[in-house]
C-alpha cells in the first residue's frame, strides 16, 4: 500500500514532539444538559493524516465531529485548525468540508450542481467552477453522471458525488460522518481503497468517524478509540490492536480472551501471573509497571493461541480443555474450549488444508502461547 | 401488503364513491338541461348551453365573482407568508417564550366553526372602527383579513408537516459549503418546501373562494362574494345558472388537482432523499 | 459560540409577524364577544351598550348584564336548540364513520397506483365549494327531483316523497360534506400501519375479522378521534345545511345565533349563544389537539 497514511506511519509526526500538529483539540467537552456527550478532549491530528473516531454509538464522535465542523460549540475547550482558534467561527466560514451520514445531496440540483454549490459560495469565476467540478466529477468516476439528480443515482454513487461535493473545495480537514456506512458489505470493501487512493492523490488531511472497526484499521493512519465521551486509547492500528491499554479496548477492537489474576513476580525482563480463571501462571515475557500484588488482566488475542492434542513443553501458558463448539467459517475456524477452571476460551485457526483436521468435538485439548503474546493490562 | 380487500370492504367503497359523485355528475349533467325546472330532462332541447351563457350575462354573478377572485388572491398570498413564518418557527425553533400559545392559536382555527369566527371577527371590526377609526367600513378589507386569520392556520400545518420531515443535514451541508444562513434558506430550504407552499397557497385560495358564513359577517354593502350571492340564490330553490356555475367550478378544481398532484408526484420522486 | 447566536436573534422576527397578527384577528375578537355578551342590548350602532363608563373624574363603572345568560336558560328555545345540535352532530359523526372506515380501509390497502386514485377522488370533492355541494341536495331530494323520478319510474312508490327539508335531508347533507374530513385522517392513520402485525396476529391464531377488530382498530383509534372531531365541531354549529335542507322547523344552535344577529339585530345575546358554544365546544378542540400532538410526535399505541 502506497497510501499516505503508509508514509506517514512510517513519518510518524506523532512521535515527533517538535512536529506541529494541523488540528489540535484542547481539553474539549460538550454537555448538552446534564449529559457529558464529549469529556475532556484532547488530540492532536497531523497534516496528511487518516485519522478514525472509532467507537459505539452514542460514545461522542459524532458531536466531537460536529464541533470540528461548526455545528456545534465546545462547551470548553478550544480547537485549532492550521494554528488558528475556531471557537465562534461559524460553519460556512471554516476551512473544513464534511461528508454527511446521510450524504445530505440537495434533491432540487444536478450532480454537477450539488459539487458546485461550495465554489458557487466562495465566489470562484464560472469557468473555473465549470473546470474544477468536471476534473473532480472524472476523479471521482461520474462524469457521465453530470446532469442527474441524486434520485437517479445508486447508493455508491451517491456517496460518491457527496464526496466530490465535499472535496472540490479543497478544505484543510475533510469530516467524514460514517462514510461507508449506508454501502453493502462489497462495495464498501471497494470504496474503502478508492477513499484512500482519493486521499493520496489530494494530500487533504482526512477525520473519519466510525463505528465499525474493520473500516478503521483499513483507512486510519491513527485510531482514537472513544468510550463515553472520553479517548480510551489513541494510537496506530497495529499499537490499538496489538497493544491495546485496558481491556475495553482489547474487547472492542477484535476479540480477546482476557484473564484475571495477581502479579506473582515483577522483573524488568518479565511477569509472571498468578491466574484461577486460567487454572495456572502466565508468563509475558516483558516488563510492565504495576504495584506487586496487584490485580491484572492479561489479554490473548484468539490467534495467537496454539492448540495440539500433545502437552507442549513447559509449565507456564499451558492449559488444558475440551473443545466446546467449532464454528466453521470457510478462510478459518472458530474453536471454543472449555478449561478445567470453567472458563471458555476462544481460538481461530486458518484452514490451511482442504481437509478438515483431527479435532472436534468434545476432545481434550492443550492451550499454550508464546509469552510474548499476551499483553497485561491495570485497567 | 397489497392483499386483495374483500367483498365487503369493496362494496363500501363502491357505495362511498357513488355518494360522493352522484350528486356532483348530477349538477353537471342538469347544467345542459334547458328546462328551467332543472331536474326534469327536456329531451327536445337539451343538452344545450344556454345557462353557461346567461351566467356570463349575469352582471351579479360576475361581480361577485371579481369580488371573491381578488380576495382569494390576495388571502392566499398573504396567508402562505404568514404561513411559512409561523410554521418555519414552529418546526424549526424547539424553545421561545410563546411557542405553546402560537401552537394553540394556530391550531384552533381549523376546528372553530365558522359563526363563531365570523360573529367575533365583526364585533372585533365593529369595535376597532369605534375606538381608533379603523377600519372604516366593511368590505372587501375586512373579509381579507378574516379569511387570512383562518385560512393561514391551513397553511400552517402543511408547511409545518413538511418541514418535519425535512433533512436538516441537507442545510448543515449546505452551510458547511459555504452559504450563510440566509442564503442556505434561499437555495435550499425553500426550493425543497415549494411544493408544500404552492399547496398551501392552493388550500388556501379554495377556502377564501368557499367562505360563506365568515364573509356574509364581515363583508360590507356592495362587496358580496360568489358564495353569498349563490347562497341568496339557492335559498329560493334550484337554479339553472347556479348548475352552470358548478358544472365550471368542478371542471377548474378537477384540471388544478389533478395537475398539480401529478406535478407533485414528479417532484416527490426526483426529491426522495437518500 | 456569540456568533451561533447571533445566528439566531432573527428567529424572534419570523415567529411576531404571525404571532401578533393572531393575537389581533383571533384572540382578541373572543375578549370582545365576551364583553358584548355581557353587556345590554340598545337601539343604536352599534346595537349595545358600553360596559365601561367614566364617572365624573376618576370613577370607573362596570356594568356586567347577565339577562343575556339568564335569557338563554329561561327560554326552553335555546336549550333545545343546544340538545338538538349537539344530537345531530353526533349521530352524524357515527354516520361518518361508519361510512369513512371501511372506505379509508379499503383505500389503504389498494395496490399503490389504486390507492393514488382513489385518494383523488376524495380529494376532489373537498376542493370542491362545500356549498354547491349542498346545493346538488336540493335537486336530488325535492319534490320532482331526481330520488323521487327514479322511485317512482322504478314503481317502489307512485307519489313523490317528501324528503327536502326534513330532518333526513340534513343529516344527508352533513354526512356528505363532512365525508372527507373523516376518511383523510383515518386513510393517514390506518395507512401508516405496518401490514406484517394483521399477518403476525393470523398467524398467532386470529381470524381476520378478529385480527381486524384486536389490532387494526385500536391501532387506528388516533385517525377515529381525530376524524370524529373534525366532523363533530363543525356540525354543531352548522348553519348553511341545515337552511338549505333541514327546512324551516330544524332548530339549531347555529342558525339561532345568525338569526338573533341579522334579524333581530341581539347583538349581546347572539355573543351570549357564541360564548356558550365556545365553552361547549373548546373541551373538544383541546382534545384535537392532543391528538395531532400526538400523532405528529409519532406512532403511538
Amino acid at each position: 500500500m502506497t497510501s499516505v497514511a503508509a508514509e506517514m506511519a512510517k513519518a510518524a509526526p506523532w512521535n515527533d514532539p517538535h512536529a506541529r500538529p494541523y488540528v489540535e483539540l484542547v481539553r474539549v467537552s460538550k454537555f448538552f444538559g446534564d449529559f457529558k456527550a464529549v469529556d475532556d478532549v484532547s488530540l492532536k491530528i497531523y497534516r496528511g493524516e487518516i485519522f478514525c473516531l472509532l467507537g459505539a454509538s452514542g460514545c461522542g464522535k459524532t458531536t466531537l465531529l460536529r464541533m470540528l465542523g461548526g455545528f456545534e460549540s465546545p462547551s470548553s475547550g478550544r480547537i485549532y485548525i492550521d494554528g488558528e482558534d475556531m471557537s465562534g467561527v461559524p460553519p460556512y466560514e471554516r476551512p473544513v468540508n464534511m461528508m454527511f451520514q446521510s450524504y445530505a445531496l440537495f434533491p432540487h440540483m444536478t450532480v454537477e450542481q450539488n459539487v458546485a454549490f461550495g465554489l458557487k459560495q466562495d465566489r470562484v469565476p464560472k469557468a473555473a467552477i465549470r473546470e474544477r467540478v468536471a476534473a473532480m466529477l472524472d476523479l471521482v468516476k461520474l462524469g457521465e453522471y453530470a446532469k442527474r439528480k441524486p434520485s437517479q443515482l445508486s447508493g455508491g454513487q451517491r456517496q460518491r458525488v457527496a464526496l466530490a461535493r465535499s472535496l472540490v473545495k479543497r478544505p484543510k480537514l475533510l469530516l467524514l460522518d460514517e462514510p461507508l456506512g449506508a454501502l453493502d458489505k462489497k462495495l464498501r470493501e471497494h470504496t474503502q481503497f478508492e477513499l484512500i487512493g482519493l486521499q493520496h492523490q489530494l494530500g487533504v488531511t482526512f477525520l473519519v468517524v466510525t463505528h465499525d472497526q474493520e473500516e478503521a484499521m483499513t483507512l486510519a493512519s491513527r485510531i482514537a478509540v472513544m468510550d463515553h465521551g472520553e479517548i480510551a486509547q489513541a494510537g496506530t492500528p497495529t499499537e490499538i490492536y496489538e497493544f491495546p491499554s485496558s481491556r475495553f479496548v482489547a474487547d472492542f477492537v477484535g476479540s480477546v480472551n482476557i484473564f484475571e489474576g495477581k502479579l506473582v513476580e515483577d522483573e524488568p525482563e518479565y511477569v509472571r501471573i498468578a491466574s484461577e480463571e486460567f487454572g495456572g501462571t502466565i508468563y509475558v515475557s516483558h516488563g510492565i509497571s504495576a504495584a506487586p500484588e496487584a490485580t491484572v488482566w492479561a489479554a490473548v488475542r484468539p490467534e495467537k493461541i496454539l492448540m495440539s492434542t500433545t502437552p507442549p513443553q513447559g509449565a507456564d501458558n499451558v492449559a488444558r480443555g475440551a473443545v466446546q463448539d467449532i464454528a466453521y467459517l470457510g478462510d478459518l475456524s472458530i474453536y471454543l474450549v472449555k478449561l478445567a477452571t470453567g472458563k471458555v476460551v476462544r481460538i481461530t485457526r486458518p484452514n490451511t488444508t482442504r481437509h478438515a483436521e483431527a479435532i472436534g468435538w468434545d476432545q481434550e485439548v492443550y492451550l499454550s502461547w508464546d509469552p510474548s503474546s499476551p499483553v497485561v493490562v491495570t485497567r | 401488503m397489497n392483499r386483495r380487500n374483500s367483498v365487503f370492504v369493496l362494496s363500501c367503497l363502491a357505495f362511498g364513491y357513488a355518494f360522493l359523485y352522484i350528486p356532483i355528475m348530477s349538477m353537471v349533467v342538469f347544467s345542459f338541461n334547458a328546462s328551467k325546472l332543472v331536474t326534469v330532462w327536456d329531451t327536445a332541447n337539451s343538452p344545450t348551453l344556454k345557462w353557461f351563457y346567461a351566467l356570463l350575462c349575469d352582471d351579479e354573478i360576475l361581480g361577485a365573482a371579481w369580488i371573491s377572485l381578488k380576495i382569494a388572491l390576495i388571502n392566499a398570498t398573504g396567508s402562505v407568508i404568514l404561513g411559512v413564518l409561523a410554521g418555519y418557527g414552529l418546526a424549526r425553533f424547539p424553545k421561545f417564550r410563546g411557542r405553546a400559545s402560537l401552537n394553540a392559536m394556530t391550531t384552533a382555527p381549523l376546528v372553530m366553526p365558522e359563526v363563531i369566527t365570523g360573529l367575533s371577527l365583526l364585533l372585533l371590526f365593529v369595535a376597532l372602527e369605534q375606538e381608533t377609526g379603523w377600519p372604516a367600513g366593511r368590505g372587501v378589507g375586512t373579509m381579507i383579513m378574516s379569511h387570512m386569520t383562518f385560512s393561514m392556520a391551513y397553511v400552517t400545518v402543511v408547511l409545518r408537516s413538511r418541514l418535519a420531515t425535512f433533512d436538516l443535514s441537507l442545510e448543515e451541508a449546505a452551510m458547511d459549503l459555504g452559504a450563510r444562513p440566509v442564503k442556505v434558506f434561499f437555495l435550499i430550504t425553500l426550493p425543497i418546501i415549494l411544493p408544500a407552499i404552492l399547496s398551501g397557497w392552493l388550500l388556501a385560495f379554495t377556502l377564501s373562494w368557499d367562505y360563506l358564513v365568515i364573509s356574509s359577517f364581515t363583508s360590507g354593502p356592495g362587496s358580496s362574494t360568489l358564495p353569498m350571492v349563490i347562497y341568496s340564490k339557492v335559498r329560493l330553490g334550484v337554479s339553472p345558472e347556479v348548475n352552470a356555475l358548478a358544472t365550471l367550478t368542478i371542471g377548474a378544481v378537477t384540471i388544478i388537482v389533478v395537475g398539480v398532484s401529478l406535478w407533485m408526484a414528479r417532484a416527490n420522486r426526483l426529491a426522495q432523499a437518500p | 459560540m456569540k456568533r451561533l447566536r447571533a445566528r439566531f436573534s432573527g428567529r424572534g422576527l419570523v415567529v411576531a409577524l404571525p404571532y401578533l397578527w393572531l393575537l389581533l384577528f383571533f384572540v382578541a375578537p373572543f375578549v370582545i364577544v365576551l364583553k358584548i355578551s355581557f353587556s345590554e342590548v340598545d337601539l343604536a350602532i352599534p346595537p349595545y351598550k358600553p360596559l365601561f363608563s367614566w364617572y365624573a373624574e376618576h370613577a370607573l363603572a362596570i356594568r356586567l348584564n347577565f339577562n343575556n345568560y339568564a335569557f338563554l336558560f329561561t327560554d326552553k328555545l335555546y336549550a333545545d336548540a343546544f340538545l338538538n345540535s349537539v344530537k345531530v352532530a353526533l349521530v352524524s359523526t357515527i354516520l361518518c364513520l361508519l361510512i369513512g372506515y371501511p372506505m379509508a380501509y379499503g383505500m389503504a390497502r389498494a395496490r399503490p397506483r389504486t390507492r393514488n386514485v382513489l385518494l383523488l377522488l376524495v380529494v376532489l370533492p373537498f376542493w370542491t365549494s362545500q356549498l354547491l355541494r349542498v346545493y346538488a341536495w336540493i335537486g336530488l331530494l325535492k319534490a320532482n327531483g331526481v330520488v323521487n323520478n327514479v322511485l317512482i319510474r322504478l314503481g317502489v312508490i307512485h307519489n313523490p316523497l317528501a324528503l327536502l327539508y326534513t330532518p333526513f335531508a340534513m343529516y344527508v347533507g352533513i354526512v356528505y360534506s363532512y365525508l372527507p374530513f373523516v376518511i383523510l385522517p383515518l386513510y393517514a392513520n390506518i395507512e401508516k400501519m405496518d401490514w406484517q402485525l394483521i399477518e403476525a396476529a393470523e398467524d398467532l391464531g386470529c381470524r381476520p375479522w378478529q385480527a381486524f377488530y384486536k389490532i387494526t382498530l385500536p391501532l387506528s383509534r388516533n385517525g377515529i378521534l381525530a376524524g370524529s372531531m373534525l366532523v363533530f365541531i363543525p356540525a354543531v354549529c352548522e348553519f348553511v345545511i341545515p337552511t338549505l335542507l333541514g327546512g324551516p322547523n330544524s332548530l339549531m344552535i347555529g342558525r339561532i345565533l345568525w338569526d338573533e344577529f341579522f334579524s333581530n339585530r341581539a347583538w349581546p345575546v347572539a355573543s351570549a349563544v357564541a360564548i356558550l358554544m365556545l365553552l361547549l365546544l373548546v373541551p373538544f378542540m383541546m382534545w384535537y389537539q392532543s391528538i395531532q400532538a400526538r400523532e405528529t410526535a409519532g406512532p403511538s399505541g
